[in-house]
């Protein structure tokens, strides 16, 4: 039997070795209480700041600017409720964003716009990169955050973080960025990026489930979600996640040692399979070629819907995702193949591949080959198809 | 718990009667891109019996493996009974479906009913004689 071969990266990651011994043994020998004042609390303690003084320098902060949060949604959905709180003080409910956001974003947005903020939504383009100009045309007087996601979670495309964030800081508006996917896999510094709020996610750079981190400049109010004790300099009630904690700042090391190694191998070929899988006929890639995420390969077949495209490659041995709107259990497709302009009908026939470290020519060439087979066997029976290669449907890809 | 039964899986990996009958006695289509489904069905009737179906599908493996087992269901069966079809009944044939993918059971028997009122109509016959 084939064994698998693992393109969901993007999805989660598998855990490193050292954040699985990391974890393990904080969880057997350092399970005090981080509060408690006796000495295995207080190991525990400092594994915990230990952890903190890592993570921020990894990108650049201060210890006492990061703050731990149960992963990336909660890291959203904080940094945006804080900044739009600050807001409603100043009297400024408005908030400038992209339409293809991750949900832990844009749901949040939705609940604010309820509560009477007005929401800007950026054009994303056809390439899905944001234009800094139009950033910055969109900044209002009574603009109190703009929130632009570092990378794409679905189509890899990394955005202008760094002029947008120069833009911010000199209008003095905040500028919040989700770095889920970015965060140990490409540069990410926030004081170059001039950056005042960050969401990361352990899981993405493996490291364990559950755990993740926000970044709030110093001086940046932060609203509770959570009330009920003195923890996280009391904007984060209850009992610290050592153990997740400990192994997400290990993971998070090993991942800034390895960026750069990493960074150059994997967009090679990351390049070869972007290469192999435009043979298809009438295929195309989604989201800019260079401005890319180094694992993140995503393409749109026509004439085919994902969900049986992905249901075959796993019989193939091969974990991917799509976009279409049977794997969402909703009836349209990805938010964010609409934002840069697919078609319905397009962009239900999408799939992702996000590569990892481990990934090897061969098994590049494999998935290339697979999917080719797939598309054609697909292909061979779908009415779409037929009408297309009839002539009497126009072909859009 | 599988996100499929293993029926559903057998006909999505091996689906029966796919294809196109050129001399389709009857044919229907329905479903839309926009929402990721579309189903074809034809037919070849001869004595108001079927004698073949073939079908055609864009659409998710349960939207494949529903318009397989609804062909396998009306196959060789007197038109009067084929216009029975339920989609309950393609989806029970199947060991059940997740809840929100009912609809491709619905379908399924939407296209089926589609083909056989293109053969009513071709042949000039009345379709609520034949159901009630």
């Amino acid at each position: 039997m084939r064994s698998m071969i693992y393109a969901d990266n993007a999805a989660t990651t598998k855990m490193s070795e050292t954040a699985v011994n990391t974890m393990i043994s904080v969880i057997r020998e350092n399970y005090g209480n981080a509060s408690s004042l006796y000495s295995i609390g207080q190991q525990a303690k400092e594994i915990l700041e230990e952890a903190r003084r890592s993570v921020a320098e990894t990108i650049g902060a201060e210890p006492s600017e990061i703050l731990f949060t149960s992963g990336g949604s909660e890291a959203d959905n904080q940094a945006i409720l804080s900044a739009a709180e600050l807001g409603r003080k100043n009297g400024k409910k408005h908030i400038v964003s992209t339409a293809f956001e991750h949900h832990a974003v844009l749901h949040t947005l939705e609940k604010l716009r309820r509560e009477g903020f007005e929401i800007t939504l950026l054009d994303v383009h056809e390439n899905g990169i944001v234009r800094p100009e139009e950033a910055e045309k969109a900044i209002r007087e009574d603009t109190c955050l703009v929130t632009v996601m570092y990378a794409n979670n679905e189509i890899g495309t990394i955005q202008p973080v760094r002029e947008i964030g120069e833009i911010c800081r000199k209008r003095g508006v905040l500028f919040h960025t989700d770095a889920v996917q970015a965060v140990g896999h490409i540069p990410v510094n926030v004081k170059e990026d001039r950056i005042d709020l960050l969401s990361a996610s352990a899981h993405k750079f493996h490291g364990p489930k559950g755990v993740g981190f926000l970044y709030a400049r110093k001086g940046v109010r932060l609203t509770n979600l959570i009330e009920g004790g003195a923890q996280e300099n009391g904007k984060r009630a209850g009992t610290e996640n050592v153990p997740g904690i400990a192994a997400m700042a290990a993971a998070l090391k090993e991942a800034a040692a390895r960026m750069e190694q990493n960074r150059a191998s994997l967009s090679e070929k990351r390049d070869r399979l972007i290469r192999g899988l435009k043979q298809i006929p009438h295929s195309a890639l989604n989201g800019d070629a260079e401005h890319r995420l180094p694992g993140n390969v995503n393409f749109c077949f026509e004439g085919i819907e994902g969900e049986s495209l992905l249901l075959l490659l796993d019989d193939k041995g091969i974990e991917a995702s799509s976009g279409s709107a049977c794997t969402s259990g909703s009836l349209d497709p990805s938010h964010v193949l609409l934002a840069i302009g697919r078609v319905h009908d397009v962009a239900h026939g999408s799939l992702r591949l996000s590569i990892g470290e481990e990934t090897t020519n061969e098994e590049i060439d494999y998935i290339i080959r697979s999917v080719s087979e797939v598309t054609e066997y697909l292909r061979s029976f779908s009415p779409i198809w037929r009408d297309l290669e009839s002539g009497k449907k126009p072909h859009i890809l | 718990m599988a996100l499929y039964s293993e029926k559903v899986m057998d006909h999505f990996r091996n689906p029966r009667n796919v294809g196109v009958i050129e001399d389709a006695d009857g044919i229907g289509e329905v479903g839309n891109a926009k929402c990721g489904d579309i189903m074809k069905m034809y037919l070849k009737i001869e004595d108001d019996i079927i004698q073949d179906v073939k079908f055609e599908t864009f659409g998710c493996g349960s939207a494949i493996a529903s318009s397989s087992m609804a062909t396998e269901l009306i196959k060789g069966k007197p038109v009067s009974e084929a216009m029975q079809l339920t989609n309950k009944a393609v989806a029970e044939a199947l060991d059940g479906l997740p809840a929100y993918k009912m609809h491709c059971s619905v379908l399924a028997e939407e296209a089926i009913r589609s083909a056989l009122e293109d053969y009513y109509r071709r042949n000039g016959l009345s379709l609520c004689k034949e159901t009630t």
